[in-house]
């Protein structure tokens, strides 16, 4: 009985087998999509990676960098490389190791107008004139932050080290030493480095600078390193942080409720009352 | 003489691909401005902007508005393939191709086809990874091919160093030789894949003669795309099939003169 109704059986139409040909296809490319998609995702997740001048938000960079190299072949000091397979940095992106070599912060930052796609972004390292004309002003770049681990730094200890605040390119204004008196010796002083962060570029001339063995001052990018106060503090005694409260109240929307019993003045009440 | 006469295409498109490589890594050696950046993107002088129009269209669909030369590069590439070069960039540019081509050559030389067990794949899987490669980089937000592409590994690696994607090369070397002939370029690339689309009304074509060809068949046994010369000795007519890299092997080892490149015929000949 099976093997008649095998046998008369219709041949496949030429749209079924279309359409069972087609979803072939669909299965490999669904396991293939997740391969590349696991790949992509763990190959994106570079949090730690320092951008040359310039560079647009690490999000937008990734989608915006078309890997050509133009900014590396313009770097003079060779600090620009672009990332290899086993960088761990999304392959083929600019990026540069501020031990090995730091940015020296060119005054006309030949790297950045090459770009072709606005990945690296003259206009966040230009500044305005007052005639409306721009000039480029390499100390407006934000590569990262650099930020000292207090307890492997020498300075710390009473030991006197100045070799970062000297390296600096922006001396006194990016890195200033604080003087504070030594106890232990009760003649000397401590003259400790701290980091301006409205200041500091992230060019890493202290990082290759530092003395210690593995440096006590390291470059981080600004998503790592900086925090956020957040809407809920504000410098009351600070103008311009007071105009951050009231823009965020005219964006956000009025969290007033108001329901019938609220509508009614309270004067209302004392009058109409039923007192 | 005459065999650099057999091999005058494949000797040019060496000299092209190798060009383009020395002209890039003397920008970045020694600062010679000719042609700086890379496959991705570059510069002629530094004024006339070139870009890949496939990672151009990849990054645009991971939510990049790209910058004007970026664009205006990509612009004129497009155009110069899909009127000229079709599929030219394979043969004629792409350094991979010099990597599997050598597989190929060893493939001929140590007679791999007759013994291996044959293993097929499609050659369509360019195109469903090319289909898959636009949405995968609107959902990641990342050109996603240019992040594993093997083309972009070697054009960079020549230039700024290999690293670790010599890995990634010989793999290729070694699928192509001895896994699948063609493998990766005639089945798995979907930048071939694009440049085949693309190049769809190229005016750059091969032409058969069929009054000439002695069926010897060299032509077929050479092409690394040998479903495109599926006309060869049955009627006299244009590669129009987009997947021809126009890489001229088929012309050079032709002993009948029966393959030449030409100017594309648009208008059918008038049947007699």
């Amino acid at each position: 009985m099976n093997n008649e109704s095998q046998e008369v059986k219709a041949p496949l139409s030429e749209r079924r087998k279309f359409i069972i040909q087609t979803l072939q296809g669909v299965g490999l490319a669904a396991l293939g999509a997740v391969t590349w998609s696991a790949y992509a995702t763990h190959a994106k997740a570079s949090p730690l990676v320092l951008r040359p001048p310039g560079a647009i938000q690490e999000e937008d960079f990734l989608a915006k960098c078309i890997r050509c190299g133009l900014c590396v072949q313009a770097c003079p000091f060779d600090t620009l490389k672009l990332a290899k397979a086993e960088d761990q940095i999304a392959i083929g992106t600019p990026y540069f190791k501020p031990r090995s070599i730091p940015c020296y912060m060119c005054k006309d930052i030949p790297c950045v107008p090459p770009c072709p796609t606005g990945a690296l972004n003259s206009s966040l390292v230009s500044m305005a004139k007052e005639n409306g004309a721009k000039t480029l002003d390499i100390n407006m770049s934000r590569m990262g932050i650099a930020t000292i681990d207090s307890d492997q730094c020498i300075a710390f200890w009473g030991i006197q080290c100045d070799a970062c605040y000297r390296a600096c390119p922006l001396l006194g204004t990016a890195i200033v030493v604080d003087h504070t008196r030594n106890d232990r010796t009760g003649k000397h002083a401590f003259l400790a480095p701290r980091v301006m962060a409205d200041a500091c570029t992230g060019c890493g001339l202290c990082e290759k600078a530092c003395v210690t063995e593995k440096p006590s001052i390291i470059v981080l990018p600004l998503s790592v390193a900086k925090g956020k106060a957040g809407k809920g503090y504000i410098k009351g005694w600070d103008e311009a942080d007071e105009k951050r409260m009231l823009e965020d109240t005219e964006k956000s929307v009025p969290t007033t409720t108001t329901t019938p019993q609220s509508s009614k003045k309270a004067v209302d009440y004392l009058n109409n009352g039923d007192l | 003489m005459n065999w650099l006469f057999k091999h005058r295409f494949l000797i040019s498109r060496r000299f092209v691909q190798l060009s383009l490589i020395l002209l890039y890594g003397a920008a970045n050696w020694w600062g010679l401005k000719v042609l700086q950046g890379n496959l991705g993107s570059s510069s002629i002088m530094g004024k006339i902007p070139l870009s890949d129009p496939y990672a151009v269209i990849q990054m645009s669909a991971a939510g990049a508005i790209l910058g004007f030369n970026a664009l205006l590069g990509a612009l004129i590439i497009a155009v110069f393939y899909a009127v000229f070069g079709g599929r030219a960039f394979c043969s004629w540019v792409c350094p991979v191709n010099m990597v599997t081509d050598a597989a190929n050559w060893l493939r001929r030389l140590l007679r791999f086809d007759e013994a291996e067990r044959k293993v097929w794949m499609s050659r369509n899987i360019r195109y469903w990874i090319l289909g898959l490669s636009i949405p995968l980089s609107f959902i990641l937000g990342i050109a996603a091919f240019e992040l594993i592409s093997p083309i972009g590994i070697l054009s960079r690696g020549l230039i700024y160093g290999m690293g670790f994607g010599s890995a990634v090369i010989i793999s290729v070397f070694l699928f192509d030789l001895f896994a699948i002939k063609n493998g990766f370029c005639g089945h798995i690339c979907p930048l071939g894949g694009f440049y085949s689309l693309l190049g769809r009304f190229s005016i750059f074509r091969v032409k058969h003669d069929q009054q000439k060809c002695t069926l010897c068949m060299k032509c077929v046994n050479i092409c690394p795309e040998r479903q495109v010369l599926s006309m060869v000795g049955k009627k006299s007519e244009f590669v129009t099939n987009t997947e021809c890299t126009n890489c001229g092997r088929c012309v050079e080892v032709c002993d009948d003169d029966a393959l030449n490149f030409n100017i594309r015929a648009f208008k059918k000949a008038n049947k007699e």
